[in-house]
């Protein structure tokens, strides 16, 4: 579905959360256009999650707008229905692919859940969507009738990947969500979420810390340092031609063959 | 220092090894039964040597580390043979194992886990001296805070005063490291030290590491999932797959040419910070235990994107092969045409 | 592409209660088999009394074990296994009826307190703390003053009594689910509070709540007995097994211990059977659970 004029499906202005007296993100203003994929880069303690969890709702930000498909989500939802609304805009999938699902529930029943959440359809008709969704991450049958400590944690992923679709929105934000898998069941789920892109159209917002993974699933990124935003642009042109000093030296301290690791020659405090 | 690293290939002679595993296959006790998690692991560490030790979960990385350092849990079946020095680690008992454990020391990925939170850092740093090489506690404490220095941390004396939880994961890293070479160890196990680490602050931990290799003379097995992390720092590496050593090739060269298509299809699975590509080359199927990988064939087979017939018959053995071990039946006619990541 | 497994549901539920059986191992089939015996009794026990077990008869006071009465006699001349049997109700049912409704008010407010967190979390909790100060038979002796004496009143005396602890332990394991990135997820996508309480929270809790539940059995009758040996509970003549270890207690001494003895080892069998049958049940929901 080609938009003739890309339209800001997420904009974010001038955000600012503090906790008691510490900032942790600091006027953080972010652009997301229909069909475009951000990634929020930085390392623990840059405030990337606290963003994530803000636009999602489950944080309040202390200053400082959310707009996402024109709806203003600057303040949590108070009440469920709201919520509910919300949430066919925005979902997210988190990192841990160990407490992201109910222990007691199978796949099939977590994807239905959230059906039942948001439509009143007959119950045929969500099995079918259940199926469907199942499929689209790449589940069989015996798999999806499965609770999450029969899968594996690329599976478990991929069910909370549906789950998230189940509402059908126009932003995933993906939470660190490749982070904890091993590197081939990464390369599978990366293949998965750059296929569900082109079947779905929906935009991603993916947290991370791993430069690579950012330059395979985005085109734009933002880098952030101690919750404030060093650098813009592009992924590519962040990655191949960083400008800021802190962004050349996270590009520096990937390993690769023939890297030589460096060392500081003063600690900065802990 | 790794790049310009001679390539360590197994016969090239340094001295005797300080660590020798032979045969080492692990079975532990789970719901009744027996599951292996190591078959027929055999490597060889020299002095001040590092080597490697790469795979996925399942692999059997952690697991080798731990039977190095007689960590297995109550109920493991341990065959095979691990020497250190000459000495056989699995007879060891009482004095003895605590002398060993002076000489062998093991750093672990969370190390909030295991530090004990209600113990000032100096406590649990200089205590191994204390009760072992019956150091007075100034000394002890002295010799603490020059190993803090070594590993950056500058004011170790109020560092030692302070709790674990006022520490920041890097910094409790560091100290960790501090604690592991206290005692002045031979070998370091080092089991995935920088997983939970920032990547500027892995990179920071990896030179600190180099350096103290290179001024102690110490020997390290570097535990990680991250196969240019392994290749990067350490002179060998070798990649472990479903209990088993399917690998072990100089690091310089496991890139450009490696001997093993697990190998080979882990490097080409990994994106690439310099290039985007439409999607990547996965490995169908999931990285497999011991116990679940078919007995009686390789144990990559169902994954290879090379299998004959041939490697559905019989386990294969390893094979050495330009300066390196390959456990591949076809690695001969594969090699040079196993893709490889670019650098 | 999709593998069909047809089989595969059925036997993952035969699997499933044979692995619960194996986890329960033969000590917990045992207790639970007292405890249906115990339940029965309490439903039942009056009908099966082979003698009356209220008639007092002094001359056949502490009388030993005879023919046709293997338990003897109690303090007053009455069949000891007669008064076991029809004292069951008034044992079971009371400590039952404290479990069940400080369990079902202590849930409530740990969830309350556990969803909401913030200040209703803190006003419960303070409430919880000045509840914690009043001993269960010093609100049963209130209790008394105020209704008069009699089971239910010091039955739900103890049952305030016991909430704080109930929502002690709950809230903190309710609060550790809570927070857990699924329930996350499901605040996102909308669902309300209370759903993902019913659906997510209490049945993952529930292994722990049966855990409290089997440990309180014995406190209440344990409690209960000592309200009723202070006249504010159970009134004599009604049979119940607490009573019966103080009302026979004199017998000890002077050498007719049946009486006394076999009351106890009905409350200690019980609240045993309750104990190890509910730590299985919680072991293997645990282990489920990885």
């Amino acid at each position: 579905m080609p938009d003739s004029e890309p339209i800001p499906v997420l904009e974010v202005r001038a955000l600012r959360k503090e906790y008691s007296g510490l900032v942790a993100v600091d006027d953080v203003s972010v652009d997301l256009l229909a069909g475009q994929s951000l990634a929020i880069v930085g390392e623990s303690g840059s405030g990337k999650t606290t963003i994530a969890r803000m636009i999602v709702g489950l944080e309040a930000p202390t200053r400082g707008t959310i707009t996402v498909c024109g709806h203003d989500r600057s303040r949590p939802a108070r009440s469920a229905r709201l919520r509910r609304r919300r949430g066919q805009e925005v979902q997210i999938v988190f990192q841990d692919p160990y407490t992201s699902l109910d222990p007691r529930q199978s796949a099939e029943a977590a994807v239905d859940e959230v059906l039942r959440l948001h439509h009143r359809w007959p119950g045929d008709r969500r099995s079918a969507r259940v199926a469907e969704l199942i499929d689209l991450v790449g589940l069989d049958a015996r798999q999806a009738r499965a609770v999450p400590s029969a899968l594996s944690g690329g599976q478990r992923q991929r069910v909370a990947i549906a789950r998230a679709l189940a509402a059908e929105p126009r932003i995933l934000i993906l939470d660190e969500s490749v982070s904890a898998l091993d590197v081939s069941i990464q390369a599978q789920v990366l293949n998965l979420l750059a296929d569900i892109r082109d079947a779905t159209g929906v935009s991603y917002v993916l947290i991370s810390h791993d430069l690579a993974v950012v330059r395979q699933l985005t085109d734009q990124a933002v880098v952030m340092r101690r919750g404030r935003v060093v650098e813009r642009g592009p992924t590519a042109r962040v990655l191949d031609d960083p400008q800021h000093d802190y962004t050349k030296l996270l590009r520096a301290c990937v390993p690769r063959p023939g890297w030589q690791p460096r060392r500081r020659a003063a600690i900065e405090s802990a | 220092m790794s790049a310009a690293a001679p390539t360590a290939g197994l016969d090239e002679a340094h001295g005797p090894p300080l660590l020798k595993v032979t045969g080492l296959t692990v079975k532990l006790p789970v719901d009744g039964t027996r599951r292996a998690v190591l078959r027929d692991v055999s490597l060889e560490l020299r002095p001040g040597e590092a080597l490697g030790l790469v795979g996925e979960s399942g692999s059997g990385k952690s697991m080798t580390a731990r039977a190095i350092d007689r960590l297995l849990p109550p109920g493991a079946q341990v065959d095979g043979m691990i020497t250190f020095d000459g000495q056989n680690v699995g007879a060891l008992s009482g004095a003895q194992l605590r002398a060993y454990r002076l000489q062998v020391a093991m750093v672990f990925q969370d190390p909030r886990a295991h530090v004990n939170p209600v113990r000032r850092i100096g406590d649990f740093m200089t205590e191994a001296l204390r009760t072992n090489r019956d150091l007075p506690a100034d000394e002890a404490r002295h010799r603490a805070i020059t190993v803090l220095g070594q590993v950056g941390i500058e004011d170790g004396d109020r560092r030692l005063r302070q709790y674990p939880h006022e520490l920041s994961g890097g910094m409790l890293q560091r100290v960790m490291i501090a604690a592991a070479l206290l005692t002045g160890p031979r070998l370091l196990l080092a089991d995935e030290p920088t997983t939970a680490l920032d990547v500027i602050t892995q990179s920071e931990m990896v030179a600190i590491l180099d350096d103290l290799r290179r001024d102690y003379g110490l020997a390290m097995l570097f535990i990680t999932h991250d196969l240019e992390l392994a290749a990067a720092i350490c002179d060998r590496t070798a990649v472990m797959y479903a209990g088993q050593i399917v690998e072990v090739r100089s690091s310089a060269r496991l890139h450009d040419d490696p001997l093993h298509p697990y190998t080979a299809a882990l490097a080409a699975a990994r994106p690439d910070i310099a290039m985007t590509v439409g999607r990547l080359r996965a490995i169908p199927g999931r990285p497999l235990s011991a116990f679940e990988a078919p007995t009686g064939e390789c144990a990559f087979a169902p994954r290879c994107a090379h299998v004959q017939d041939a490697c559905r018959s019989t386990p294969p053995p390893l094979i050495g092969l330009a300066g390196g071990l390959s456990r591949c039946i076809r690695a001969h006619e594969l090699r040079g045409r196993l893709e490889a990541a670019g650098a | 592409m999709t593998t069909p497994a047809t089989d595969a549901w059925p036997a993952q539920r035969r699997g499933r209660r044979a692995a619960m059986l194996r986890a329960i191992g033969p000590l917990g089939i045992v207790s639970a088999v007292v405890i249906v015996v115990a339940i029965i009794a309490a439903v039942a026990g009056g009908w099966f009394a082979p003698d009356n077990p209220d008639l007092p008869n002094l001359s056949l006071s502490f009388v030993g074990s005879t023919a046709g009465h293997l338990l003897g006699y109690d303090f007053e001349g009455r069949d000891v296994l007669s008064r076991l049997l029809a004292g069951a109700q008034s044992s079971m049912l009371g400590p039952i009826a404290v479990v069940c409704m400080s369990m079902a008010g202590g849930t409530l407010l740990a969830l309350v307190a556990a969803w909401r967190r913030g200040i209703t979390d803190t006003v419960i909790s303070s409430c919880l703390d000045i509840l914690f100060a009043f001993p269960g038979i010093l609100l049963a002796v209130l209790a008394a003053a105020v209704f008069g004496a009699g089971l239910w009143a010091a039955a739900i005396a103890l049952s305030v009594a016991y909430t704080p602890y109930v929502a002690r332990v709950l809230r903190g394991a309710a609060l550790k689910e809570r927070s857990l990135p699924y329930v996350a997820a499901l605040e996102v996508q909308g669902a309300s509070g209370t759903a993902i309480c019913r659906s997510h929270i209490v049945p993952n809790v529930l292994p722990l709540i049966v855990a409290q539940a089997t440990t309180m059995i014995g406190y209440a009758m344990v409690d209960l007995a000592a309200i009723s040996f202070l006249g504010l509970g159970v009134e004599p003549p009604t049979p119940n097994w607490g009573v019966m270890i103080f009302e026979n207690e004199v017998g000890i001494p002077q050498g007719y211990p049946l009486p006394a003895l076999a009351a106890g080892t009905c409350i200690v069998l019980v609240v045993v059977a309750f104990n190890v049958l509910g730590e299985r049940l919680f072991t293997y929901a645990q282990a489920v659970r990885r």
